[in-house]
C-alpha cells in the first residue's frame, strides 16, 4: 500500500461520512419541521426535503463507498424515479389539502388561487339552478 | 471511523422517527397522517441507504426503489380518496 | 392503432431510458444485456400505447448541465432555508398562495416546470389551470408583495431554463426577445 492511495481513500471516507450524516439530519429537519409547522401546506414543504436532499446525499456516499464506475447509474436511476414521484404525490396530497380546507388562512398574506376557486364554484351553481330550473 | 458515522445517524434518525409517529399519532387530519407516514418512509429508505455505505453493499437498492413507489401510490390514492368524499356534499 | 405514429426520433428518449432502467435493475451493463434490454424497450413502446409526449425534439445539452448543477444549489439552498425556518420560526411562520401565468402552453413544459418547483423546498404547486397554463403555488415564508413578485419572476426564470434545454423554437424566439427588451 502506498501513502498517497491510502490518502484518497481517506478523503473520500471522510467525504461520504460528511455526506451520511448530513442526509440524516435532513430527515431530523423533515421531523422537526412536521412538529413545529402550523398547517398542512407548510408541513408538506419539510417533507420534501430528505426525499429530495438527503436521498441525494445518501446516495451519492453509497457511490463513493462502493468504489466501482456501474453503481453510479444504478444510483441515479433511483434518485430519478424519486424526482419523478415526489412532487406528483406532494401535489395530490397539497391540492386535497387546499381544496378541504386545511390551512389557516390568517396565516397566508396573499391568496390568489381563492377567488379563482369561488369564481368556479359560483358558475358550477349557476349551471346546477338553470339546469334545474323548468321551462 | 465508520462506526462513529453509524452511530451517529441512528441516534438523529431514530429522533426523526419518533418526530414523525408524534405527528402520526397526533395529526389532526388524516393527510397529515399520510404525510407523516411518508416521511417516515423517507427515514426509513435514508437507513437503508447508510447501510448499504457502511457495509458496502447494494442488496437493498431495489427494496429502495420498491419502497418510494409504495409510498407514492399510497399518498396519492389516499389524497384522491379524500379528495373524493369531501367534494360529494358540496354538490348534493 | 388510430393514433399516428410518432417518429423514432421523438421516441427516442423514451427508449433509451428505459434501456437505461433495464440494465441498473439487473445492475449489469455489458453489451448483450443492453441488447436484450433495447429490444424489450421497443416491444415495450410498440405494444404498450402510452399518449405521445410531444417532445419539440430538441435537446441542448450545453444549457442542461448548468440548469442541473443551477437546481441542485438551489435545492440545497432553500433546504437549509426550510430547515432554519422550522427551527426558529416554527407556528409563526407566514406563506402565501401565489398565481404565476407561464409563457408555454405545452404540457411537457408546465409538468416540468410544476416538477422542478415542487422540487425546490419550500414551494409546491396546489393547482393547475391547464387551458391558461397557470400554476397556483403555496410557497413559505412570504409576508410582502414584494416578496410574492420575487417569487413569480423566480418561476419564470424556471421556465425560461426549461426553454432553453428544450422548448420549441417559437418559445425560444420569445424567450430571446424578452432578453433583448
Amino acid at each position: 500500500m502506498n501513502p498517497e492511495a491510502s490518502l484518497v481513500d481517506n478523503i473520500i471516507d471522510t467525504t461520504s461520512a460528511v455526506f451520511m450524516v448530513v442526509g440524516a439530519l435532513m430527515s431530523l429537519a423533515a421531523a422537526v419541521g412536521l412538529l413545529r409547522f402550523p398547517d398542512l401546506l407548510s408541513r408538506m414543504h419539510a417533507a420534501t426535503k430528505p426525499q429530495v436532499l438527503g436521498l441525494f446525499l445518501l446516495l451519492a456516499s453509497i457511490g463513493l463507498q462502493m468504489r466501482t464506475w456501474w453503481v453510479w447509474p444504478v444510483l441515479l436511476v433511483a434518485w430519478i424515479f424519486q424526482l419523478l414521484t415526489v412532487p406528483v404525490s406532494a401535489h395530490m396530497v397539497g391540492r386535497a389539502g387546499y381544496r378541504t380546507k386545511h390551512l389557516h388562512r390568517e396565516l397566508l398574506s396573499s391568496d390568489e388561487l381563492e377567488a379563482v376557486v369561488q369564481k368556479a364554484a359560483q358558475s358550477a351553481r349557476d349551471e346546477g339552478a338553470d339546469a334545474g330550473r323548468p321551462d | 471511523m465508520m462506526q462513529t458515522v453509524m452511530a451517529v445517524t441512528a441516534v438523529i434518525l431514530s429522533l426523526a422517527a419518533a418526530g414523525a409517529i408524534i405527528r402520526i399519532a397526533r395529526g389532526p387530519s388524516l393527510l397529515d397522517r399520510v404525510l407523516a407516514s411518508d416521511v417516515l418512509l423517507a427515514i426509513l429508505g435514508a437507513a437503508l441507504c447508510i447501510d448499504m455505505a457502511v457495509n458496502r453493499h447494494l442488496n437493498n437498492l431495489m427494496l429502495l426503489v420498491a419502497l418510494s413507489i409504495v409510498g407514492f401510490i399510497g399518498s396519492a390514492t389516499v389524497a384522491r380518496f379524500v379528495a373524493g368524499r369531501r367534494e360529494q356534499p358540496h354538490e348534493s | 392503432m388510430s393514433r399516428r405514429r410518432i417518429s423514432l426520433r421523438q421516441e427516442l428518449p423514451l427508449l433509451v431510458w428505459l434501456v437505461l432502467v433495464w440494465g441498473a435493475l439487473w445492475q449489469d451493463f455489458s453489451p448483450g444485456n443492453l441488447l436484450f434490454g433495447a429490444l424489450l424497450a421497443v416491444l415495450v413502446a410498440r405494444m404498450f400505447y402510452l399518449p405521445p409526449v410531444e417532445l419539440s425534439g430538441r435537446f441542448n445539452v450545453l444549457h442542461a448541465v448548468p440548469f442541473a448543477l443551477q437546481f441542485l444549489a438551489k435545492v440545497v439552498a432553500a433546504s437549509i432555508d426550510v430547515m432554519y425556518l422550522a427551527a426558529v420560526r416554527g407556528p409563526k411562520v407566514i406563506s402565501a398562495v401565489v398565481a404565476v401565468k407561464l409563457r408555454s402552453h405545452q404540457d411537457l413544459m408546465v409538468t416540468a416546470t410544476g416538477h422542478v418547483i415542487s422540487l425546490i423546498p419550500g414551494s409546491l404547486v396546489v393547482e393547475v389551470d391547464r387551458s391558461t397554463s397557470t400554476l397556483y403555488l403555496h410557497a413559505l415564508n412570504i409576508n410582502t408583495p414584494d416578496e410574492v413578485e420575487k417569487l413569480r419572476q423566480e418561476v419564470r426564470a424556471i421556465e425560461a431554463g426549461l426553454i432553453r434545454i428544450m422548448g420549441t423554437p417559437e418559445e425560444l424566439e420569445t424567450i430571446r426577445q424578452e432578453a433583448a427588451a
